[in-house]
């Protein structure tokens, strides 16, 4: 929080509107400009505020039509039983991204599979084998209809 | 659409999820290719939708946003009527980052950012339960996250 001033705000908004923007563009639409514009960024750079760029992957573009998030609930009497599962999640490809929450479920996570029988295969046999599973719900993806990292700044 | 897709655009494509801030040339020098036929494949991979596109990356904590929170949505009978409605309005939300239509116990899931607990709070009360056709509601509070580095490509 330290050092974001109104100014490096703006020009945030107008980076997560368009990451394309030159510099010379980004300085002429914060209204400031280019020097001063250049060292804002190379200073939120610097700081870790602004840490790169993400492409965006269209998934079923690529032949993963399936996408399953998994929440799951762990047998906690188990010593270890959060660094068991996520150690042997991460060994499964097709399990993306893996977060742990407070609130009904413990652990959630994403699962991409070409097709609805790849997804029972995997699911069967690497999912269900994962340690210190009590009980599994599972989401299918329908449609997407937001996904972006935008912050309200 | 994957049947255009070889090798050497996998590999592209794995080294622009690692590092999505990258120019063709820095691509090119990775994957073994020049600058302008790396160029080229980039821009085939984006016109054929498998890259979406770019988004700028932001430390959320260091800009304020301390609580990032797992909503599962039902709708009440009498809004499934008016999906339409619910999906214009939940999108509208600027801290809702994530908004999926699922299969399953919930029909909808989200992914909301807010400062604090009372930010999310209030985000909750003014905006989420304030939804057309809202009905039950479960939220559960991420406490850590493990990106995925997309071995599947």
């Amino acid at each position: 929080m330290q050092s974001v001033d109104d100014i490096d705000r703006r020009l945030l908004r107008l980076l997560q509107e368009d990451s394309g923007l030159s510099m010379a563009e980004l300085a002429e639409r914060a209204g400031i400009s280019a020097g001063p514009c250049w060292r804002r960024i190379e200073r939120m750079e610097r700081e870790g505020i602004i840490l790169g760029r993400r492409v965006e992957i269209d998934w079923r573009a690529l032949g993963y039509e399936v996408q399953v998030f998994l929440r799951v609930t762990l047998d906690k009497i188990a010593p270890n039983a959060f660094d068991e599962f996520l150690r042997a999640a991460r060994e499964v490809p097709e399990i993306g991204d893996v977060q742990t929450l407070l609130g009904r479920v413990d652990v959630r996570m994403d699962v991409r599979a070409r097709t609805l029988a790849h997804y029972q295969e995997i699911y069967r046999s690497r999912i269900l084998a994962l340690p210190h599973i009590a009980e599994i719900e599972a989401l299918m993806l329908v449609s997407e209809l937001k996904n972006t990292e935008r912050l309200a700044i | 659409m994957t049947d255009g897709i070889d090798e050497t655009d996998r590999a592209i494509l794995r080294v622009l999820m690692a590092d999505g801030g990258l120019n063709a040339k820095e691509v090119g020098t990775r994957v073994g290719l020049s600058q302008p036929a790396a160029w080229r494949r980039i821009r085939r991979l984006e016109e054929s939708g498998i890259i979406r596109g770019r988004q700028i990356v932001l430390d959320r904590e260091k800009l304020g946003f301390g609580v990032v929170v797992f909503l599962g949505l039902r709708l009440a009978v009498k809004g499934r009527l008016d999906l339409a409605a619910f999906e214009r309005a939940v999108q509208a939300i600027p801290e809702v980052q994530l908004v999926q239509h699922v299969l399953g116990v919930y029909d909808y899931r989200l992914k909301i950012v807010a400062r604090d607990l009372p930010d999310f709070e209030r985000i909750l009360r003014r905006r989420i339960m304030t939804l057309p056709g809202i009905g039950a509601v479960e939220s559960n509070v991420m406490l850590t996250e493990e990106k995925s580095a997309a071995p599947l490509i």
